[in-house]
């Protein structure tokens, strides 16, 4: 099992009876619980012993996009985080974001906000405060897919059609409905593909974000 | 080493199957070998049998000895319902029941984002084919009440909605459970699919 701590970050340990009809319930992605890992040595894989606090599972059972969304966050994590260092503001943020599961029509900005402090985590933040070519502060509507800079209208000239879309709901603005969270995704997505991934050994981003942001773009079609 | 070797390596195979140990082997072994002419040597050879014949069934992923399955070469099956499940273990689990008149179709597994298995390595695109092959009017949804599960259950039914009535098997309490050794995630689910009396 890997579980993601404030303190350790991401840590692996083997459940002894894991996939018992006792611990199977319990050990599902998204679950808050409470670990003790013990091993011999500080490098073995070692063992934990599981006590569950919150099971998140069942708030997102009728639901395909908080399920798609969950998949997609934990399937990150996996692909992001080193083992074993910590990383507790992006921790702070994924419980805050599981926490959202039950409330439908939040959980894709939620989501698009994570993701955005995943990158930042990660260092591929995107500075969205203010135009990279005008320095303007308003009417910023694309990203720079180099820098991830913000870009104003004026400032992207005839350039426009080479840079990403900045959603309104990328800089917390307007109502964030399902096709622009899409849209925002696709632009982090960017980020994701062309910039992390290649400085993790270019392995392919995880295809349950893929899922997520397809499921999102179809339901808002 | 206190057996020969050939029951010696008899017993370490036997060890390997799911459910038994080293010690449970032995007992298993020891009982086989007093008993060589009723139980081993016809286990034996219908061992041998299955390992020559037991193969997947072509349309449903079952287990058969033929290309196709007893399910699905039997005419009263086609009543145009179709039972998704994610392993032959819940095929079996089902038809023990007793209650399910229709076909199967068996995934080979669940989408899983941790372990990296996405809708090409399951049987999903068989299983779009046979909506229009057989005439099907229902599938049931029947895979396990897991993210993964739940997550598979929920792609399939985007792939085929508006194709077939989809529906999926009820989630709660277990006959003779009792909510106090519930989890909470089994209640919230049972809670949430409440019905009226």
């Amino acid at each position: 099992m890997e579980v993601f701590t404030e303190t350790q970050g991401r840590h692996a340990g083997v459940v002894r009876g894991g996939a018992s009809r006792r611990m199977a319930p319990v050990l599902q992605p998204g679950a808050q619980l409470d670990v003790t890992w013990r091993a011999r040595l500080a490098e073995h894989i070692g063992a934990f012993t599981v006590e569950p606090l919150r099971a998140r599972a069942a708030l997102a059972m009728g639901d395909a996009r908080a399920l798609a969304g969950l998949q997609s966050v934990t399937a990150l994590l996996a692909f992001c985080l080193p083992e074993r260092a910590p990383h507790a503001a992006l921790y702070r943020r994924s419980v805050a974001l599981l926490d959202l599961l039950p409330e439908r029509e939040l959980w894709p900005l939620g989501y698009l906000q994570w993701e955005l402090a995943l990158l930042a985590e990660m260092g591929f933040g995107l500075d969205l405060s203010a135009c990279a070519v005008t320095g303007a502060t308003g009417d910023l509507a694309f990203v720079s897919p180099r820098s991830g800079r913000a870009v104003s209208r004026a400032g992207a000239g005839d350039w426009a059609d080479r840079l990403l879309p900045l959603p309104p709901c990328l800089l917390g603005e307007g109502e964030a409905q399902d096709a622009e969270v899409a849209l925002a995704l696709g632009t982090t997505g960017h980020f994701l593909h062309h910039h992390l991934a290649p400085h993790l050994g270019d392995r392919p981003v995880p295809e349950a974000r893929r899922r997520f942001v397809e499921l999102l773009a179809r339901r808002a079609a | 080493m206190t057996q020969p070797s050939e029951i010696e390596r008899l017993i370490e195979m036997m060890a390997k199957l799911p459910g038994l140990g080293p010690r449970s082997a032995r007992r298993a072994v020891l009982h086989l070998v007093a008993r060589r002419d009723a139980q081993l040597a016809p286990l034996a050879r219908q061992m041998q049998l299955v390992a020559d014949t037991a193969r997947e069934c072509t349309n449903c992923g079952n287990i058969g000895t033929a290309d196709l399955c007893p399910i699905c070469t039997d005419p009263r099956r086609a009543n145009g319902q179709i039972c998704v499940v994610e392993t032959v273990a819940d095929l079996w689990a089902m038809e023990r029941a007793s209650v399910f008149s229709g076909r199967y179709h068996v995934l080979g597994g669940t989408l899983s984002a941790l372990d990296a298995i996405g809708p090409e390595e399951l049987r999903i695109p068989q299983l779009v084919a046979r909506i229009d092959e057989e005439a099907v009017r229902e599938v049931i949804l029947a895979l396990p009440a897991t993210v993964d599960g739940q997550t598979t259950a929920h792609y399939i039914a985007d792939r085929l909605e508006e194709r077939v009535a989809l529906t999926s098997l009820a989630q709660g309490v277990p006959i003779g459970g009792e909510l106090d050794f519930l989890d909470d995630g089994t209640i919230t689910a049972a809670l949430n699919a409440r019905k009226p009396l």
